[in-house]
């Protein structure tokens, strides 16, 4: 029998902060006890379950489907085609980039697994059996695997289904001067150029993705249990397209099992099911099982990145140019506000002092799944950081420089905030200098370069990788962006009850990064109630106040920004009171968190628990001011947030077997002001092991004939405790000038930042063989590819 | 077809369809919704559950397998209203994000804890290596099940005086 031994491991202040601190997670004595409510946990009575028939083929014309045999399976209620929504006008939906998308096709097939039908049975497995029994016809095409060749006359079109469409292009982009970027390169000592792969990734939350939905018959209203980031704006897209007013539309986003982007668009299975619950009048669930979830939602990056940069012959980087090749799948399903097509890839002039930069792109429609930007990924900041982390390395080989040498001589300084770079982005703050240096003495870095030229010398693969980012999240200012048509904006509601408890609405959404805990500290630092006495409620478009939802490391940029300021006018109006209470103005009033007191005289006080009763007491209130203690606000950013950090990677390379091992990992972080220490931590932990599974494990692979081959968690490598090293953590504060608190997120900074880390560490490794660059994934055979000198790109 | 087992102590005896899963059992058929799912080829371990002590993973074995068998699931580490330490290290040490791999990697550390009361990193690390966490990096649930093992040991010294 197993006792528990409550002790605490740090003081008690730590353990309860009255606002920013170590603060334990109040989303845990639920999740520790098996408590949790994810969407599969749901169970409602009557419930019928849905299962999706895919495609075998990437890209074939449907000929015939013949259900008949499923329909009379018995314990089958309905089976749909694409032929049947097609009559009820909901064949199609849009994708969050005004592109369309099938729900179930109807003419061809674009990707091998999409959408052909669906079934509804009483149970799971027999929903699945009866999906044996359905028979399609198809006479397969061409399929367009190969991005580089996507655009070629020959090549079959793609998007017939679009007026007029006669080849398989979806945008050209570009940013920054390209005519005094070349000038610059024309006039540099030195011009490096490499290829540059991101391979298609997935983010592959442990839990899958998935829904309730249950439509009653008389009022026609629906609620939707879903593994959503963004549930007000999945309300609004079903709106939109289903016609259905917003009020007889209520998402729930229950607990969330890891989203990283994945749960960020609306998938078919969502629409089936909530088409299934409408036809058949009883709630409807479909869960993905996880080969749909690999093959078949959002995917990321598949960047193609042609890239030079230039510099004088001491190492000062002048400039930096690109030319990429996307690969969006066979619907352009990017999450991205309207004016980036590209996302934030703009920002790929990194934490440099550049005199020129410019970048142009081609995305293209091939016959692989659609998405785009997902996996953490801030908006393709991942790729955009990746590419110039990886090309100033190129340049440092070039040289014959050390990389962290090189990097410290070409960050921005401090005296450089607010800095517009050459593509336009204005970095809200930054001292860099301080990072990188911290993460050099973590590591001991001239030590670890000694301990590198010994090893060399006797044949062994040492190699330290160093990356430096900045990343930009927080979007965004409304004046720019939107989602389909949406302002980024978002809303926050603050109450506080008659005793001085409180609850705070939120928009956005966790899916594992502790908001109940950390918006409880935010409105606590801003008006000194216990976090453990403020309520979070989010997930719930019923129950919150709109906004755009959790993915780019927006929550705390915009809704974080949202909570401290609607409390700043609950407190605004508190003060007031107080100054009633206590008989002097209001200007004669001291805040102490938690308490006004009268300046001079700290014995005359009232807690912020008194003015709640007050508020909403007996007794009159000053002039003009009702009662209630309660404010709302709809926050929209002036500018995103710039996080940065300095990372520091050393990997062991197996001679004989290419293996390559992570031996260390260090990252110094700088989010700005921290709000719970602990939980920025495990972010950051979490993003770190994402790039090891990005560097050195995992790619959505395809043959030439459409098949994925990255369809299960055997074939899409994880890492797990084995392949990650003990994190070295520290960070270095400089807080954003123009958020409230100071704070600017720092859920994908990881992410963003450890892959080039990794990806240096392991080519540095591999110098002796003459390597200056190979690209993700560096699997074992990669490795003993590129040691040969036969190294090819993924892609 | 009848399968009957213990799960947390108590007797059930359900009929089922003989190709069921034990996770759908546990979770559909049962209710018992926090032993997860979450792959189709026994790589993710969010599944684990303890049958006879022994971590395993409960969408690699039919409900029926388990007949006659001792399950223990997360719902079982609570004890009359008293958390089992694992429980509260992977509270006081940042162990879990989403919640979603949290009870399979903590029933594993609770078997691996009950026969090796003081393990390394290494073996700790090893013990949970095929369980997948996407959230926490595991350098924090590594640190969960040291913390318990603190606390387990010296629970037991205190106890023994
Ligand atoms: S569900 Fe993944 S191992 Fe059991
Ligand atoms: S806590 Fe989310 S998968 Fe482990």
């Amino acid at each position: 029998m197993t006792t528990t031994d409550p002790a605490p491991e740090v003081t008690e202040e730590e353990e309860r902060p009255i606002g920013f601190g170590r603060l334990l997670r109040k989303e845990d004595p639920r999740l520790i006890r098996g408590m949790g409510n994810f969407v599969d946990d749901i169970q409602l009575p009557g419930m019928l379950h849905l299962a999706v028939l895919r495609s075998p083929y990437a890209h074939a014309r449907i000929v015939g489907v013949d259900k008949s045999a499923a329909e009379a399976h018995p314990k089958v209620v309905a089976v749909i085609t694409g032929e049947d929504l097609a009559a009820q006008g909901l064949a199609w939906m849009p994708t969050l980039s005004n592109d369309v998308q099938a729900v179930l096709a109807t003419d061809k097939v674009r990707f091998q697994h999409q959408e052909v039908a669906f079934v509804v049975a009483e149970d799971r497995y027999s929903a699945r059996d009866a999906l044996e029994l359905i028979d399609v016809e198809y006479d397969p095409l061409p399929p367009v695997m190969d991005v580089r060749t996507a655009l070629d006359p020959a090549t079959a079109v793609i998007r017939d289904d679009l007026d007029g469409k006669t080849d398989n292009h979806i945008f050209d982009w570009e940013t920054g001067d390209e005519a005094a970027t070349n000038a610059v390169f024309d006039k540099a000592d030195v011009v490096v150029s490499e290829e540059i792969v991101y391979p298609r990734v997935h983010p592959a939350p442990m839990e899958t993705c998935g829904c309730v939905a249950d439509v009653e018959r008389v009022s026609g209203q629906l609620t939707l249990w879903c593994t959503t980031q963004a549930p007000h704006a999945h309300r609004t897209v079903y709106a939109l397209v289903a016609g259905l007013p917003e009020h007889k539309i209520r998402i729930i986003a229950p607990d969330i099992g890891g989203g990283f982007g994945n749960k960020v668009p609306i998938y078919p299975g969502y629409v089936c099911a909530i088409v299934a619950s409408l036809v058949i009048g009883k709630p409807v669930k479909w869960m993905e099982d996880r080969t749909e979830n690999l093959v078949s939602t959002g995917f990321a990056r598949d960047y193609v990145m042609k890239a030079d940069i230039a510099a004088t012959s001491e190492g000062r980087i002048l400039a930096i140019r690109t030319d990429v090749l996307a690969d969006h799948g066979a619907f352009n399903g990017v999450a991205a506000p309207v004016k980036y097509p590209a996302g934030f890839f703009g920002v790929f002039t990194g934490s440099y002092d550049l005199e020129a930069a410019h970048a142009k792109m081609t995305a293209v429609y091939t016959n692989k799944a659609p998405g785009g930007v997902a996996y953490a990924c801030s908006f393709r900041i991942t790729e955009a950081v990746y590419l110039v982390e990886r090309i100033v390395d190129c340049l440092a080989h070039e040289l014959d420089m050390d990389p962290a040498e090189l990097r410290l001589k070409n960050l921005l300084k401090p005296d450089q905030f607010p800095y517009e770079t050459k593509t336009g982005w204005v970095y809200d703050s930054g001292d860099y200098e301080p990072a990188m240096r911290k993460a050099m003495e973590m590591a001991g870095y001239d030590e670890l370069r000694r301990e590198q030229a010994e090893k060399r010398e006797r044949g062994e693969l040492m190699g330290i990788g160093v990356s430096f980012f900045t990343e930009a999240v927080g979007a965004g200012p409304r004046k720019d962006m939107d989602i389909l048509g949406l302002g980024m904006a978002d809303g926050c509601e603050l109450r506080v009850h008659p005793t001085g408890k409180a609850v705070v609405r939120l928009s956005v959404k966790t899916q594992g990064q502790g908001h109940e805990t950390t918006f409880a500290q935010i409105v606590s630092e801003e008006i000194g109630i216990p976090p453990e006495d403020i309520e979070v409620v989010h997930g719930d478009t019923d129950n919150t106040p709109f906004g755009l939802g959790t993915y780019g490391s927006r929550s705390t940029p915009v809704s974080g920004a949202a909570a401290a300021l609607v409390t700043r006018k609950v407190r605004d109006k508190a003060q007031i009171i107080a100054s009633g209470m206590l008989e002097v103005s209001i200007s004669d009033l001291e805040w102490n968190k938690g308490s006004f007191s009268v300046k001079g005289d700290p014995s005359k006080s009232v807690t912020i628990q008194d003015i709640a009763m007050k508020a909403h007491g007996a007794g009159d209130l000053p002039e003009g001011i009702e009662g209630g203690l309660e404010a709302q606000i709809c926050y929209n950013p002036e500018n995103l947030t710039y996080p940065f950090g300095a990372y520091i990677c050393v990997v062991d390379v197996d001679p004989g077997t290419a293996v390559v091992k992570v031996r260390r990992f260090i990252a110094v972080d700088d989010c700005g002001t921290r709000i719970n220490p602990m939980i920025i931590e495990g972010q950051v932990h979490g993003g770190l092991a994402d790039g090891v599974g990005m560097a050195m494990m995992q790619m959505i692979a395809f043959d030439e004939d459409g098949n994925c081959l990255s369809g299960s968690l055997m074939d899409y490598l994880i890492p797990t405790a084995l392949e990650t090293p003990d994190w070295e953590t520290d960070h270095t504060v400089t807080p954003s000038p123009h958020h409230p608190i100071g704070a600017k997120g720092i859920g994908e900074s990881a992410t963003v930042g450890s892959p080039p880390a990794i990806v240096n560490a392991i080519v540095d490794a591999l110098k002796p063989f003459g390597v200056r660059h190979a690209d993700m994934p560096l699997t074992p055979s990669r490795v003993w590819e590129t040691m040969q000198g036969n190294h090819t790109p993924p892609i | 077809m009848q399968v009957t087992m213990t799960i947390n102590g108590q007797a059930v005896s359900e009929e089922i369809e003989p190709r069921l899963l034990l996770v759908h059992f546990i979770r559909d058929q049962l209710g018992l919704t926090g032993t997860h799912w979450g792959c189709d080829t026994s790589n993710c371990g969010t599944c684990v559950v303890l049958i006879d002590g022994e971590p395993v993973k409960s969408c690699t074995q039919l409900a029926a397998m388990a007949g006659g068998h001792d399950v223990k699931t997360v719902e079982g580490l609570e004890v009359d209203g008293v958390l089992d330490p694992v429980q509260e290290g992977f509270m006081q040490c940042h162990g879990l994000q989403c919640g979603f791999c949290t009870p399979g990697m903590m029933l594993t550390a609770r078997a691996l804890l009950d026969s090796n009361p003081n393990p390394s990193e290494e073996v700790i690390r090893e013990a949970i290596s095929g369980q997948i966490c996407r959230c926490t990096g595991y350098s924090t649930i590594v640190r969960s099940i040291q913390w318990t093992a603190e606390h387990e040991a010296s629970v037991t010294i205190g106890s023994s005086s």
